[in-house]
């Protein structure tokens, strides 16, 4: 590949932005070009044998690694869990590679491994391989966590992470209020001196999504909305669609100390992570019952209908802002936070 | 949340745009010249709620926008010296340089780390003694205060490792050039932080001399509604004059302990605006008795010479003559991960406001 001079990586490549889409479109996928990578979802879809398996992988580098809600092993087994349940598949195992600085704590290690056994529990999955390596002090940051995960995908679910299935009228669940995680990584890290009492929102939600699809058969796509907010997910699912969507803004649960942060430094909490939010379209008639289904759920006890798809505005997302107005919904672009999850 | 969701409120917010509907019946164009108001303008979506006689410009209120191609190489030069931190504002770092950036200088092993206070860059240079640290100075007189208390600190202090370089501004001569220029403005959304310090004072020429319309205005959406109420009222009228929307935190003396360590410390000095050129006594400069915390005077770098994007029209987006769909690198060429234009960088500029909320 040809790039232009001096080109180097920024931080903005691996914000999950704009500029990761290029990047992975550029350099990646042109690279290791095969059908199933080309679609570009949240994991692989598989024909092995008889059956189709979702696979999927993830590393975290989060600063800090402890944090109000979690740690960053919590993240490695929720991310590649919702990454799974996402795609409509039951998870059934991970992986854990670890990438240690020399000289970290012994007891930090043992605390971040039994979270993720206690993740892994909970999840109702198992952590069946691994890996270790150690690297010269300041040659990585405390610990970097790798996990890959497979799950079993059921055939009448394989269209749900393309979300082909979506048409005019369906409606947008989000499963709870948006921004905690990422304003709470943000207030976690000393650098602004903010005591917000923000817990990040990491969990496994794969039981709330298959409670979800034991009641409906109308589910047409679900996205975890991590880096870049629930508004990246919401404009790459309407993108080169011919279809819009419109969301209410004043449907969209925000807490209020997420809030005032957010208002303090101008972040914008469409924009900003979450670590157990999902972003599902529903089928209109099958909608309130799914609603239903999830605020039984610990996890989607806060669901609510923020939109839906419309036959307007094709390929754009638009918001109708709390006072009445209008405005369009665009991917993050560069970064927001690096070291995020 | 108390003093955010009552200026958010959806019945007075149909209330005010019925009132405007009634009283506005001139084809008139009006300003903010405060990249917050451009945010917000945009994030709450009030164009969309005006009726089509009513324009709204966005003009050069955004720090990062106007500031010269210049500066941004010189602070480049400043990151390449041996054991030197830069610390600035985050916007700054993704501004296209002549041929580089200080993020792509970050990359490279430039020593640039993101503040979201200039004390928070007094500590660091406490911090690493051994270090020269240099921060860049931005803003208007919302954040020259802050660099001037820092400079009078790090005297107090006797900081030997600490300067600031600086492109602090001053708006109100660009508020007149730009009707000296000609640009058709009716009344001006008036800063209202900006004003917090200033007071109202700074404005009364531009009401009674160039007759446009200035109302000083708050950041939420029933704020910026009732001033451009308050500004079609004065033009309906044509009763030009200076008022304050944002009361329940702008004085009309404004902040006099800020002004006077504004004056300790800068003076007023000809600078150079994007769009607009060099306009008299705009810029603050830092005064002989602070030499030693002035990054100009302190190092001597060479600079490279300065080469502006072909095709970006920044200034005249930034005069409010044109609006960002005209560019024909916007959204193309130039889009926020790979802006060509300074006003496509900064959450603050029209470009890129437009882009993320309008487009």
């Amino acid at each position: 590949m040809k790039t232009k001079n001096n080109d180097t990586i920024l931080l903005g490549h691996g914000s999950g932005g704009k500029l990761s889409h290029e990047l992975i479109d550029k350099v990646f996928v042109k690279q290791f070009n095969n059908s199933i990578l080309s679609v570009q979802t949240d994991s692989a879809i598989l024909t092995v044998g008889q059956s189709e398996l979702a696979f999927t992988t993830d590393s975290f580098v989060v600063d800090p690694i402890f944090f109000p809600g979690g740690n960053i092993g919590k993240l490695a087994v929720c991310g590649t869990v919702n990454d799974l349940a996402v795609s409509g598949a039951s998870p059934l195992f991970i992986s854990s590679a670890f990438i240690i600085e020399e000289g970290f704590s012994m007891d930090a290690l043992v605390e971040i491994s039994e979270t993720m056994a206690v993740e892994a529990k909970k999840a109702g999955i198992e952590i069946v391989t691994g890996d270790t390596k150690v690297v010269n002090r300041g040659k990585c940051d405390k610990v970097f966590i790798n996990t890959s995960g497979i799950g079993l995908l059921n055939k009448k679910h394989l269209d749900i992470s393309t979300g082909e299935n979506i048409s005019i009228g369906d409606k947008i669940i989000v499963n709870g209020s948006i921004g905690d995680h990422g304003m709470a990584i943000l207030s976690a890290r000393n650098e602004l001196n903010l005591k917000a009492n923000i817990e990040s929102d990491c969990a496994c939600l794969n039981h709330l999504i298959k409670d979800a699809l034991e009641v409906s058969d109308e589910i047409k796509f679900m996205r975890d909305a991590t880096r870049g907010g629930i508004a990246t997910v919401l404009s790459e699912l309407v993108k080169g669609k011919n279809y819009g969507l419109e969301i209410f803004e004043e449907l969209v649960f925000v807490n209020e100390n997420v809030r005032g942060i957010c208002e303090m430094l101008g972040f914008d909490p469409f924009y900003v992570a979450n670590e157990g939010k999902i972003i599902m379209v529903v089928g209109k008639n099958d909608a309130d019952k799914v609603l239903a289904q999830m605020k039984k759920n610990q996890f989607g006890k806060d669901a609510a209908i923020i939109g839906e798809i419309i036959d307007k505005h094709h390929g754009k997302g638009w918001i109708n802002t709390e006072i009445g107005g209008k405005r369009i919904i665009d991917m993050l672009s560069g970064e927001q936070l690096p070291r995020i999850c | 949340m108390k003093y955010i969701d009552e200026y958010r409120d959806k019945e007075i917010v149909k209330r005010i745009v019925a009132n405007i509907n009634k009283i506005s019946k001139k084809d008139i164009s009006l300003m903010e010249v405060c990249g917050g108001h451009t945010m917000a303008i945009h994030k709450f979506g009030i164009p969309s709620l005006l009726p089509e006689n009513i324009k709204l410009l966005s003009g050069p209120g955004c720090p990062v926008c106007v500031s010269s191609r210049k500066f941004i190489d010189q602070a480049i030069a400043y990151s390449r010296l041996n054991d030197t931190i830069i610390a600035t504002y985050g916007d700054l770092i993704r501004v296209p340089g002549s041929t580089s950036s200080l993020n792509k200088e970050k990359a490279k092993g430039a020593d640039i780390r993101i503040v979201y206070s200039v004390l928070d860059a007094i500590s660091m240079a406490q911090n690493n003694p051994e270090k020269k640290l240099i921060f860049l100075g931005i803003g208007f007189e919302t954040t020259a205060p802050s660099s001037a208390v820092a400079i009078f600190n790090a005297n107090k202090l006797n900081l030997k490792n600490f300067s600031l370089f600086s492109s602090h501004k001053v708006m109100p001569p660009a508020m007149k050039a730009l009707i000296n220029e000609g640009v058709k403005i009716d009344g001006y959304i008036a800063p209202g932080h900006v004003s917090t310090i200033t007071g109202a004072g700074i404005y009364k020429d531009i009401a009674e001399k160039y007759k446009a319309a200035c109302v000083i205005a708050g950041f939420e959406p029933v704020d910026l509604l009732q001033s451009i109420y308050m500004l079609v009222k004065q033009i309906e009228t044509n009763d030009y004059k200076v008022e304050i929307e944002y009361k329940r935190v702008v004085k009309p003396e404004g902040n006099l302990k800020a002004q006077e360590m504004l004056e300790e410390i800068f003076y007023l000095r000809d600078d150079w605006w994007r769009g607009l050129g060099i306009l008299s006594k705009s810029g603050l400069g830092i005064r002989e008795k602070y030499a030693r915390f002035d990054a100009e005077k302190v190092y001597d770098v060479e600079v490279e010479e300065t080469r502006e994007d072909k095709g970006c029209i920044c200034g005249e987006i930034l005069k409010g003559l044109k609006t960002p769909n005209d560019c024909k690198l916007f959204g193309k060429a130039c889009t926020p991960g790979d802006p060509v234009g300074a006003c496509m960088v900064s959450n603050e500029g029209s470009c890129y406001a437009y882009y993320r909320y309008k487009a």
